[in-house]
């Protein structure tokens, strides 16, 4: 199919007209579910706070199996795919590997997306985002499933597709850029989390078409978390390449060092895929070996790769702003940083709220014995907000008020609302995500209608401070819920009614990159960062604490053995 | 350049690394292995490590061996607030045998603080969740394993057991009770 290519006049990137359609597409793809899966989440937070308690029980496990699927699994997915075609196709200048296939792919996606949502609005379909067997849906809920991920399988491809035709029709020098590489390692951990993970729900739906008998609870669980935590990864390795772009957009930072990054990317690979172990460690069946050895990722190989990029990205941006002449104190850089440019406050705020809320809780409950402190608690999803929400969402917020006006060509209205939004949606939260974690470490259940057990006549009762933290998670959900549903407005109008801007210059033939010759004395010394390595040094110190306060906590309960 | 364009130098793999970085490496790769080896060291020191213990059952095997322990050692029966269900005291170091099914978890066992006994969960349905309060000791519940667990009392009191997996419309109701003397 032939092409065009648009050099945008703001950006400087040259956009291949098909890449750019599909690009456009999966990000309002993604914008919709975002939607459905937000005024579920509105439905499941009346629900959970006690003091409201909205829905009644069939109609909250219905809205929380909405608001999972359309969140972790088709938002996120869709805007992936949007970042897959733009850190190949954009980022190395070239065209799209088979757009035709591209289309096909996407418009499967879609269906798929549609196919499940109304299998669980029918009603017959609660069985949560995780359907664990024996717990049957309807037999499209699954097979929306899995078309969606065979249409995602097939975008992984293009991508690779798409890298061998920059380097064949060469329009780029030397290796591809960090981004693109951390794109890379995104696709590759996706095509293993579809083709070893979501591979489960084949059997699964033979199973509710009454072809198989019975589906092992523990096997589905084993199989299945391989899809259900590793596409988890994808979206870090997703997201820390949009750090690093956003990085090198607001401040032209280079990466500290080109090695330690990428490496760190490659000790993604190796060991992210390990995690499917943290959500067997609570599980009969399986050895405390194989336990250890997975749920630490192999020693922690993938944690330390986290901890990397969690000094790298600020790192680069420190010397990015020493050498702007930021250079007074430990934290000038820091300070005089773009606090009004929500691509930057949301790309920091992603940052530090998932090292320290996401990184530091998933590190501890991963910890193979500390996981029953916490197991099915409503701890693990106050765990997941801090990383799911605050790292990837607030991330992928953040690059699309960079995608506005170049992608999408208009101009961002309601600026004053853009300053403010990343600390609304942002910060509202951290607090949700520490008052989930709270009420976790006091026992409250995940995915539980009512706290109060009414009908139950054993009931128990949580102590006074489990009610409060429920309380607060349902405020500062409230608050997050008006920082995100503003976010999806502005960026809906901004597309529809924002100022045009202008296209660019439209050509039929690709201009390759070209790269300025290395300045040999300039880049061999760039400034220290003795602000980033003091952050990174408190954040350690918060985690050991955290870490040994709750081997301590452990240590008071009964013995087992 | 810039993370958004090809490295600026072609051979990047051969530029030193950044002082400061490399000792964040250094600090974070020992951080690593000391969490890594204290889940080991747990195992050999520490008193709160799942078992092992795992066997294949089914629903009707698991359910007749609960019903022995119940029909040998029952105490009383519950009151109305304890579902009627058997209260059951087994001796010490016994296997007891506990049923999750939807929306119990049944029967209600008395044990002696300090003492083991052996605890063998399984479920007769959907997965269900044991979720141990106030202690907060939380365990997954499969049908068609039984779990072995040493578990040993170390303080006196009325705990419950709440259902943490989600098993359906009732799920909120699935609360059982233990008792430790």
């Amino acid at each position: 199919m032939a092409t065009t290519y648009r050099i945008c006049p703001r950006s400087g990137l040259q956009f291949d007209t098909q890449a750019e359609k599909l690009m456009r597409f999966h990000a309002v793809a993604g914008v919709l579910s975002l939607l459905v899966g937000g005024i579920m989440a509105l439905g499941v937070i009346l629900t959970r706070w006690p003091a409201v308690k909205l829905l009644e029980a069939d109609t909250f496990y219905m809205v929380l199996t909405a608001h999972g699927i359309d969140m972790l699994i088709f938002w996120i997915i869709f805007f992936e795919m949007a970042v897959l075609i733009f850190a190949s196709s954009t980022l190395l200048r070239c065209r799209l590997a088979t757009p035709k296939l591209a289309w096909a792919a996407s418009v499967l996606m879609a269906i798929g997306a549609i196919m499940t949502n109304v299998a669980i609005f029918q009603g017959e379909s609660s069985v949560m985002f995780t359907s664990y067997v024996p717990m049957m849906a309807q037999p499209h809920f699954y097979l929306g499933l899995i078309l969606f991920a065979v249409g995602a399988l097939i975008i992984c491809f293009i991508f690779l597709g798409t890298l061998v035709v920059a380097k064949a029709e060469k329009t780029y020098e030397g290796s591809i850029p960090l981004v693109t590489f951390g794109a890379l390692t995104a696709c590759i951990i996706a095509i293993f989390t579809i083709a070893g993970g979501a591979i489960i729900l084949i059997p699964t739906l033979l199973w509710s078409l009454g072809y198989i008998r019975e589906i092992d609870s523990l096997m589905y669980r084993v199989v299945w978390w391989a899809m259900g935590h590793s596409s988890q990864q994808i979206n870090v390795a997703a997201h820390v390449a949009i750090w690093y772009a956003i990085a090198a957009i607001v401040f032209g930072a280079k990466p500290m060092s080109e090695k330690v990054s990428r490496s760190a990317y490659f000790l993604y690979i190796l060991f992210l895929q390990l995690a499917c172990a943290h959500h067997l460690l609570s599980d009969p069946g399986l050895g405390s070996e194989w336990k250890i050895v997975n749920t630490s990722y192999f020693m922690y190989f993938a944690v330390l790769a986290s901890m990397i990029h969690g000094m790298t990205v600020p790192g680069a941006i420190e010397q990015a702003q020493r050498l702007k002449g930021y250079n007074k104190g430990l934290f000038e850089w820091l300070r005089k940083a773009p606090w009004g440019n929500p691509a930057f406050s949301s790309m920091f705020l992603s940052l530090v709220g998932f090292g320290f809320l996401g990184g530091i809780s998933g590190v501890m409950m991963g910890a193979e014995q500390l996981n029953m402190l916490i197991h099915n608690t409503i701890y693990v999803p106050g765990h997941f907000h801090a990383t799911v929400v605050i790292g990837t969402t607030l991330a992928f917020m953040g690059l699309t008020y960079f995608l506005v006006p170049v992608l999408f060509k208009r101009e961002v209205l309601f600026p004053g609302f853009a300053k403010i939004q990343p600390y609304l949606f942002g910060l509202a939260m951290y607090v949700v995500a520490l008052v989930m974690m709270g009420a976790g470490t006091l026992g409250v259940s995940r995915r539980h209608w009512d706290m109060a057990f009414a009908g139950a006549p054993m009931a128990y009762e949580w102590p006074g401070a489990a009610y409060l933290m429920m309380g607060l998670t349902g405020i500062f959900s409230c608050i997050a819920i008006v920082g995100g549903g503003g976010w999806i407005l502005q960026i809906v109008l901004s597309i529809l009614f924002g100022k045009k801007l202008e296209d660019g210059e439209m050509r039929s033939t690709p201009i390759p990159l070209t790269l300025p010759a290395p300045t040999p004395g300039g880049a061999a010394h760039p400034p220290a960062t003795p602000g980033t390595l003091v952050l990174a040094l408190i954040f350690l110190t918060a985690f050991i604490l955290y870490y040994f306060v709750n081997w301590k906590y452990l240590s008071s309960l009964w013995g087992l053995a | 350049m810039s993370a958004i364009l090809p490295p600026s130098e072609r051979i990047w793999w051969k530029q030193s690394i950044d002082k400061l970085e490399f000792t964040w490496i250094a600090i974070a790769l020992v951080w690593s292995l000391v969490m890594f080896a204290m889940m080991i060291w747990w195992h050999i020191y520490g008193n709160q490590n799942l078992a092992n213990e795992t066997y294949k059952t089914t629903k009707e095997m698991f359910a007749a061996k609960a019903q022995a322990v119940v029909d040998q050692y029952t105490v009383r029966t519950g009151t109305e607030a304890e579902k009627g269900f058997p209260v059951v005291a087994p001796p010490a170091g016994s296997d007891i045998y506990l049923i999750g099914r939807l929306w119990d978890w049944w029967p209600i066992y008395e044990l002696e603080k300090d003492k083991t006994y052996k605890l063998h969960l399984s479920a007769m349905d959907y997965m269900h969740g044991f979720s141990l309060q106030p202690q907060n000791i939380n365990i997954q519940v499969h049908p068609n394993y039984d779990h072995v667990i040493k578990i040993t009392p170390n303080q006196s009191g009325t705990y419950s057991i709440v259902c943490n997996e989600y098993c359906g419309i009732g799920h909120h109701t699935m609360v059982g009770r233990l008792y430790v003397k």
